[in-house]
């Protein structure tokens, strides 16, 4: 099953530079976990706590993840995953 | 160094007056690569707040998808300060994600809303290290 990852600039030291990349999962959790056993590192960027962190947001077909069940959100094939880190500051 | 074009400069600052006691925030686009800022973006602050801002998420994947589609990124990532210094807190710094930017700082502190002349100052945001650059504007 294939769902094509959106990764932003920040993250791109964990893909060897490719803006996106394919995983699979049936779930956020799963396709986070499949991203990490390819892209070693990457999953401590966007979860933390068992959480999605805080000022990382995550799209699925141009939904925040938020509105749709966080972490437990499920996808097929053919969906598309974008991660933004938000643009925030003090 | 930053180089500004004047119009895009009074266009952040006058932004940054018209929300000023809140914070103000936006983008300036341009061409992958070329560190040319060239399309002014002013986004909503989500947080309506005078000390803290974050681009709303639905608006934030609109802007990266428009940036995607032309090629784009963001050259220039602005928002004011309105009660301290133009100079990244220790938010803004932990928060910096766009290692190509240019981060502008604002601070209406001294006149808020109304006309006079604003702290004005860019900086390099990366891996928690700050480096002030030099401002050059294009008139
Ligand atoms: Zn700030």
């Amino acid at each position: 099953m294939a769902i094509e990852v959106r990764i932003p600039t920040i993250l791109r030291t964990y893909t060897d530079g490719a803006k996106s990349v394919d995983a699979s999962g049936a779930t956020l959790q799963a396709l986070i976990d499949d991203l990490e056993s390819n892209h070693s590192g990457i999953k401590d960027r966007l979860i933390e706590g068992g959480q999605l962190r805080r000022f990382v947001n995550v799209y699925v077909n141009d939904e925040d993840v938020r509105f749709t069940g966080g972490l437990e959100t499920e996808l097929s094939d053919g969906d598309q995953v974008v991660v933004l880190p938000a643009v925030a500051g003090g | 160094m930053l180089r500004l074009p004047a119009e895009i400069r009074d266009a952040i600052v006058a932004h940054a007056k018209r929300d000023h006691p809140d914070e103000a925030c936006g983008v300036v686009a341009g061409a992958e690569g070329s560190d040319i800022p060239s399309r002014f973006v002013p986004m909503v602050n989500a947080a309506g707040s005078p000390t803290f801002y974050e681009f709303d998420s639905t608006d934030l994947l609109r802007l990266y998808r428009e940036m995607d589609d032309r090629d784009e990124e963001p050259v220039v990532v602005y928002h004011s300060h309105t009660a301290t210094e133009a100079f990244p807190s220790r938010t803004d710094i932990g928060l910096a994600n766009e290692p190509h930017a240019h981060y502008v700082l604002v601070s209406t502190r001294e006149h808020g809303n109304s006309e006079g002349p604003v702290e004005f100052r860019s900086y390099r945001i990366v891996d928690g290290h700050v480096d002030e650059e030099d401002v050059e504007i294009q008139e």
